[in-house]
């Protein structure tokens, strides 16, 4: 018995995994071993199948075939029900925490029993009894919405714990958290694992996690495991070729010297917006973007990044401040964003860019359809023009796409940011405002689009890059600054930026 | 002007009597409504509710003679109504508000059309407290003079505001209004939440329409509601979806509704017509205030389409 979770950690093994959807195999013949109180990593890219195999080992799913074995014991998993009387649990990448209960409600409603009526008094004293015993400190009367993303996905962590798991799969856990967080979080999980009390299968596709905590590592690829092995015995280039085969990685282009003497095209100053909530505001002191520069925005989200590119497209009114491109106020209509060629790639583009139903090149054509070949108005749309204008973007930018005239929503996450990229890119580019361009995205597009950013700089764009990783920020910036609770607390040249240094920043400890 | 003896004191307490004569559908109804949005689904047919409840009250009270089983029966009939309603709304791309709204129609259709025989008798009424008894003034009788059903409302204002966080049954309504997927994960069908929320909350509409017909005013006709359905779901999201704001909200309503009879009975011959909008007039003023372009609404459930 273990002083943490009153169980002793289990471990689990598939034997020959397979899962099919019609004629697509999504998992074939996978089989891994992970056991009793080890920290196992599972590599793979978007689509690779990592979701469909811990969602068969959770009874989400109900595999074609292929065996559990739970402590050696072969057993029948059903339903995720079935799965946490065997102990095992999953930390979703997306919070299943209630965001209006507080951390103490939403422990207590999770639990198998609960009593009718619920004597809290009670609740509270066995809650903190339990609390001192976990490696986690953290407010359980704060409602979850107002609880930080790292203390969210400790209290996630917590609650299976709680629930007495002793297997628990973690899906890309540190992708909301700080680094510093990160650290924090896979630490103590991983002393958990080294004193018995848990076994963890943590999905990732960060290889510096992998290499630091886990023990072991499975790759998938396309549904089928690839490689496996202890993670002392491999090294970063054998993961990525095992998670990626031999396909081509578009190269970052290197980075042209940057003039200190460019023209600064985006001038922020004193800028005030409310945020979100309406109680907070955003301020922006001041802001300056040289052309052919790339200045990285860190920051953990919710602390104003969200408001203020909402602020520079348009879509959020300012109290005050002024935002200049090139001298000239800027407030973000088509027409200035035309004359002045300022082009937006937001987050989650489907959502923010894009018209999901309307046709590929419908959404390729929207900043070109209504003007002609010298800018000047058209009275008549002319769909033959779109379809010519599209079809050579999308061959230019490799989009796949059925065909053009297809709904963009029913493109991948990757090719409609690659659509998106292909109708902000083309043409001049005075400025360029870029949020998270990678999020959700596998291997190959990331590196594709990140190369295509670097590539607008080089050719004189002044970048404004909001980004949430930052490993991205530190591979593209000439400056990183951070931005937290609404305003930007720190700044540093690209040679000086410390992980350490800007991670403090962005929790707020200054 | 001074013909009832206690002069202007009379508007602030016809105003106070008729807080609590009108507010009490009103309480009821939007009780009803707010267990039905914090479960995350938005159930506008509770107008149609109320005017089946009133007519089913009616008649039952009309057959049997007593207010009670007449009660009983607005109240299964309204049970009915949100099953109804929470049942079509479990199926994919149906949506609620539109629902609601066949319901509303539906509702007083089916109302109309089986109330016709009963708009003659007249139905024995649902038993009212004196408070005010201690007093000799008739005004102070008058406004004091309180229904069972105001004082039933109020506590359940109370208990709802308690249940929502010491049961566990109000922990899983707000679970699976903020949240299907965390609710899916602890092995909480949603739908079947939502199902017993609407029911629940049909069925208190369905007494609060036994209200109008059994007490204030107390027959039954067609035009017995005008709009108290609809205004009780729009006091939910001005009272930020708690049960005690509901209650408050519906006695500020109720309050307001009373202005016009009360300037009136005091001698005011003029514009007193105005006063009769001024439940809308508070509600849009109070709506206006409280809102903001820029900011999304606090306390609403994240499940809400409306919120969406």
């Amino acid at each position: 018995m273990s002083k943490i979770t009153g169980h002793k950690a289990v471990g689990v093994e598939t034997i020959g995994m397979t899962m099919r959807f019609g004629a697509f195999t999504a998992l074939g013949d996978v089989s891994i071993k992970v056991p009793a109180g080890s920290f196992h990593a599972l590599l793979g890219e978007n689509g690779a199948g990592k979701s469909t195999l811990v969602k068969c080992m959770m009874g989400f799913y109900h595999p074609t075939s292929g065996e559990m074995l739970v402590d050696g014991r072969e057993v029948a998993i059903a339903s995720p029900q079935d799965a946490s009387a065997l102990g095992l649990g999953m930390v979703y990448q997306h919070f299943t925490l209630v965001p209006s209960l507080s951390g103490a409600e939403n422990l207590v409603i999770s639990r198998e029993k609960v009593p009718a009526i619920i004597d809290w008094r009670k609740e509270r004293d066995e809650l903190a009894v339990f609390m001192d015993r976990m490696p986690f400190k953290l407010p359980l009367d704060v409602k979850v919405a107002e609880l930080a993303a790292g203390e969210k996905q400790k209290l996630e962590i917590v609650k299976q714990l709680y629930l007495g798991r002793s297997f628990m799969v973690l899906d890309e856990p540190t992708s909301v958290l700080t680094p510093a967080e990160a650290q924090e979080v896979l630490g103590l999980v991983r002393a958990m694992t080294r004193a018995g009390d848990l076994t963890v299968l943590m999905i990732s596709h960060k290889f510096h996690e992998v290499t630091a905590f886990a023990d072991d590592v499975s790759v998938l690829r396309k549904g089928r495991l690839t490689g496996t092995g202890r993670v002392v015995d491999l090294d970063h280039r054998q993961m990525a070729a095992m998670m990626i085969g031999d396909q081509p990685i578009a190269a970052l282009d290197s980075r042209a010297e940057p003039k200190p003497d460019a023209e600064i095209v985006l001038k922020v100053k004193a800028l005030k917006a409310p945020d979100r909530t309406g109680l907070k505001s955003i301020r922006i002191e001041d802001l300056g973007v040289r052309s052919g520069e790339i200045v990285g925005i860190a920051g953990i989200s919710g602390n104003g990044q969200k408001e203020f590119l909402e602020v520079l497209a348009g879509q959020r009114p300012r109290d005050a401040g002024e935002v200049m491109v090139r001298g000239t106020a800027y407030a973000a209509t088509r027409a200035e964003a035309r004359a002045l060629n300022v082009r937006l790639i937001p987050e989650e583009p489907l959502k923010n860019a894009c018209a999901p139903k309307m046709t590929v090149a419908e959404n390729i054509s929207f900043r070109t359809f209504d003007i002609d070949g010298n800018g000047k108005p058209v009275s008549w749309i002319s769909a033959g023009a779109i379809k010519a204008f599209s079809a050579h973007l999308v061959e230019q930018f490799k989009v796949k796409t059925a065909s053009l005239s297809s709904p963009i929503a029913s493109l991948s996450g990757g090719n409609v940011q690659r659509a998106v990229l292909a109708r902000e890119l083309t043409g001049e580019v005075d400025l360029l405002i870029v949020s998270n361009p990678c999020f959700g995205l596998d291997f190959s597009a990331v590196a594709e689009i990140r190369a295509r950013i670097m590539k607008a700089r080089n050719a004189g764009a002044a970048v404004l890059l909001m980004s949430e990783d930052l490993d991205e920020l530190l591979e593209l910036s000439d400056r990183i600054l951070v931005m937290s609770d609404g305003a930007l607390v720190y700044e540093t040249p690209i040679a000086q930026a410390s992980v350490q240094t800007i991670g403090a920043h962005m929790a707020g400890h200054h | 002007m001074d013909a009832s003896g206690i002069g202007l004191w009379g508007v602030p307490l016809a105003i106070l009597g008729g807080a609590i004569r009108v507010s009490t559908p009103f309480i009821f109804v939007s009780l009803g409504e707010a267990i039905t949005e914090r479960s995350g689904r938005i159930n506008l047919g509770l107008e149609g509710t109320l005017v089946f409840g009133a007519m089913a009250a009616y008649a039952v009270a009309v057959i049997t003679g007593s207010p009670w089983l007449g009660l009983v029966a607005a109240a299964f009939a309204g049970l009915c109504f949100g099953l109804f309603h929470g049942w079509i709304c479990k199926f994919a791309r149906v949506n609620d508000i539109a629902i609601g709204i066949a319901l509303m129609q539906f509702g007083s259709g089916l109302a109309f059309f089986f109330g016709k025989p009963f708009i003659q008798p007249s139905a024995p009424d649902l038993p009212a407290i004196p408070l005010g008894a201690w007093s000799d003034i008739p005004q102070v009788q008058a406004a004091l003079d309180v229904n069972v059903l105001f004082l039933i409302g109020a506590a359940l204002a109370v208990f709802l505001w308690w249940a929502f966080r010491n049961t566990r049954a109000g922990l899983i309504v707000r679970v699976v209004g903020d949240s299907s997927d965390a609710a899916r994960a602890m092995g909480l069908n949603p739908n079947t939440v939502r199902l017993i929320a609407t029911g629940v909350g049909g069925a208190l509409a369905g007494i609060g329409g036994a209200y109008l017909s059994l007490y204030y005013p107390g027959s039954w006709t067609e035009r017995i509601s005008s709009g108290q359905g609809l205004m009780a779901v729009a006091l939910v999201i001005f009272a930020r979806w708690n049960p005690l704001g509901c209650f408050a909200a519906a006695l500020l309503f109720g309050g307001a509704g009373a202005l016009g009879p009360a300037l009136q009975s005091v001698g005011v011959t003029q514009g007193y017509y105005l006063f009769y909008a001024a439940p809308y007039i508070l509600t849009l003023v109070i709506m206006i205030a409280t809102s903001s372009p820029s900011r999304s609404l606090a306390g609403a459930p994240g499940e809400l389409s409306i919120t969406k």
